[in-house]
């Protein structure tokens, strides 16, 4: 994170409060919370690596202490904790933007990094990304290294998430520095599916797609919590379908997807 | 996690969840003696189900009424043994028979759109409830539940009157959907159905079926191992699985080891589609040594993967982020080492593709290795490909 340019001010440890700790040669001060650490620092974004049984305390920490964007790295997380922390940011107002939880975080090439994106494999550019998986995050901006990204969100692959592929889209739609976005999906659930509703009905900038587990069998989970398909209901082949019907073009691989990225980028 | 009917019954019941007497059976002896034991309290008709972990046991003759108990002992000898979709039946339910009215349906699930939970109530039970959604949408009701309010008798009112149980169901159904809720949240589940809730002749209200789903990620603050099922598992899936490894077993003959599930089921595809050029080989498993894996790890899983005798060809495929390239390269050579060691020297060719941090340190690590079967490869579709035409040669050779 530090490489890619990010100011980290602060950790928060509730039992190494008034400590610190040397980062890349820095000295940086341990809170006791994250409101004290935001009082004292101006911190303005929280990446919570903390263990699966404490990770719903600590969001609910950071989003009762008014910060607006936790960034949840963690993985493992029981989904009943997910739907709690993020029912607690509703109760709140949705001041807090979640991003995870089991995400990589958020990475904008040459301006900053929240989170595990490894910040050398791509370069600044006018792509955007959204992603359910972090390696194939990776794999894509790797791919297209040559044309960068403007931003690279990984949203995580479990049932419950904050922010969404939607989210994403949306705010990309919005953002003056993408041109283009490439959104990454994979078995379960119906997100890719809400999301090519939302495409069709939105989105003016052209989006290419890429869905994992073809091949996945029906009834089994695959890595990530989320990751499981049952009857025709979370097929990639499902997602596919919705996603070209709406009109976005869907790569077979991520080779073909990056080729597909990089045609819509060349044609602008 | 999936539990048996039998399980989730046993749960509904800890938490007062009414449900018929049952007992499990193996043999169509115990099947009997399940059934005497019944008929002993005056309730000579029992059923028989089979304890498969999929729907259609109905239709597929895997649930049958018996008038006693040695027309439980012939049924359940007819039904163990049954492969139902792919599931060998091992043991029956013997239960005493339910004198129904009406059949309902009743579940709390994960609802993944909404960030929430949700309940599903409908007065049309007994059938898939994705088929009454789509045939009488009008008699479904999807209820959104808060997980910081969760489920009072107020709302639980509310879901059933929303799926229009009639009223002499109403007070009952509500006091279950209750106690349904507490499995849901207490058990950290993911999914509790009851399908069909019925109403018997007799007025109450009662769990006839139960089908639930744990999440494995709460597993270090549940007692879910109790649950498991060892002999259902497949010996190489048990074996990753004490090793914590990320493993399902497929039907292929490629092998293949990546991190991050995402990454590891785009190479499963990519192979697969390769494959298709070489006569249709196919990946021999998904396995995703996960963020920041050790060479301890990543050795470990290259054993498991090259003693499943299924495969012919294996395919690592690592982009590094916090996972470190020079870390699997050294576990590939220490697994080869240690292999060789024992006596059991990996045979199968192996094709790696490195990328990400720390990428050229760990090709040189293999290059400088020199190891006969090891091979690498500069993009993920030509290590697919690569690995695919490896393992048809070896096939065609076996």
């Amino acid at each position: 994170m530090i490489g890619a340019g990010t100011k980290i001010v602060g950790g928060t440890n509730p039992r190494k409060a008034g400590q610190s700790i040397g980062l890349a040669g820095v000295s940086v001060p341990v809170f006791g919370t994250v409101a004290e650490a935001m009082a004292q620092t101006g911190a303005d974004v929280s990446v919570v690596f903390v263990p699966p049984a404490g990770t719903k305390d600590a969001v609910v920490e950071a989003v009762d202490a008014g910060i607006g964007l936790v960034i949840v790295i963690t993985e493992g997380v029981p989904v009943h904790d997910s739907a709690t922390f993020w029912a607690h940011a509703c109760a709140r107002g949705n001041a807090t933007r979640i991003v995870g939880p089991n995400c990589p975080g958020v990475a904008s090439p040459g301006k900053s990094n929240a989170g595990i994106i490894p910040a050398d494999i791509t370069t600044e550019g006018r792509i955007g990304l959204v992603s359910k998986s972090g390696t194939l995050t990776y794999q894509m901006m790797f791919e297209l290294r040559d044309i960068g990204f403007s931003t690279a969100v990984g949203i995580g692959g479990d049932p419950i998430i904050g922010t969404t592929h939607i989210d994403c889209l949306e705010a990309f739609e919005k953002d003056p520095e993408t041109d283009a976005i490439v959104m990454i999906g994979e078995i379960g659930g119906d997100a890719e599916e809400r999301a090519a509703a939302y495409i069709e009905a939105h989105m003016t900038k052209p989006v290419v797609a890429y869905v994992a587990g073809f091949t996945a069998p029906e009834g089994r989970t695959m890595g990530h919590a989320g990751a499981i398909s049952s009857g025709s209901s979370g097929t990639a082949q499902a997602k596919k379908e919705a996603l070209e019907k709406a009109g976005v073009k869907v790569g077979r691989t991520p080779s073909e997807t990056a080729r597909l990225v990089r045609e819509v980028m060349l044609a602008r | 996690m999936d539990l048996f009917e039998h399980q989730a019954k046993e749960l509904f019941a800890d938490y007062g969840v009414p449900v018929p007497a049952g007992k499990v059976a193996r043999t169509a002896e115990e099947a009997r003696e399940a059934a005497a034991g019944f008929a002993a309290t005056g309730h000579p008709r029992v059923v028989v189900k089979a304890q498969v972990k999929t729907g259609g046991r109905g239709k597929a003759g895997g649930v049958r009424v018996a008038d006693g108990p040695d027309q439980a002992q012939v049924i359940a000898g007819q039904i163990l043994g049954m492969e139902i979709k792919g599931h060998l039946v091992r043991s029956v339910l013997v239960e005493e028979a339910s004198e129904i009215a009406q059949e309902y349906y009743l579940s709390f699930l994960v609802d993944r759109a909404g960030r929430q939970f949700l309940s599903i109530c409908s007065v049309q039970g007994g059938m898939e409830i994705e088929e009454v959604a789509r045939t009488r949408p009008d008699a479904v009701a999807r209820v959104p539940v808060s997980p910081l309010t969760g489920v009072d008798r107020a709302l639980a009112q509310q879901i059933v009157t929303a799926g229009g149980l009639p009223e002499q169901a109403r007070d009952g159904a509500a006091e279950l959907a209750e106690r349904l809720w507490a499995v849901f949240t207490d058990e950290d589940a993911t999914l509790v159905e009851v399908n069909p809730m019925i109403l018997t002749t007799d007025g109450r209200v009662v769990a006839l079926d139960g089908k639930v789903t744990l999440d494995d990620n709460a597993a270090f603050r549940q007692e879910h191992g109790r649950f498991a099922d060892p002999e259902a598992a497949d010996p190489l899936e048990a074996r990753a699985r004490a090793r914590h490894l990320n493993y399902v077993k497929l039907d292929g003959q490629v092998g293949i080891i990546g991190n991050g599930a995402g990454l590891v089921m785009s190479t499963l595809d990519v192979v697969a589609y390769a494959g298709e050029e070489f006569g249709g080989i196919r990946p021999a498993n998904f396995l995703d040594i996960g963020g920041g894996a050790s060479a301890e790890v990543m050795a470990s899983g290259l054993e498991i993967v090259l003693s499943d005798p299924s495969v012919r060809a294996v395919l690592v495929n690592v982009f590094g982020g916090i996972t470190s390239c020079d870390a699997v390269a050294s576990g590939i050579v220490s697994a080869i080492g240690m292999l060789a060691g024992r006596g059991e020297p990996a045979r199968h060719p192996i094709v790696v593709r490195l990328d990400g941090n720390n990428a050229a340190q760990g090709r040189r690590i293999l290059d400088e290795a020199n190891i006969a079967v090891v091979e690498q490869a500069a993009t993920m579709d030509e290590a697919a490909r690569r690995a695919a035409e490896l393992a048809s040669l070896a096939a065609r050779g076996a």
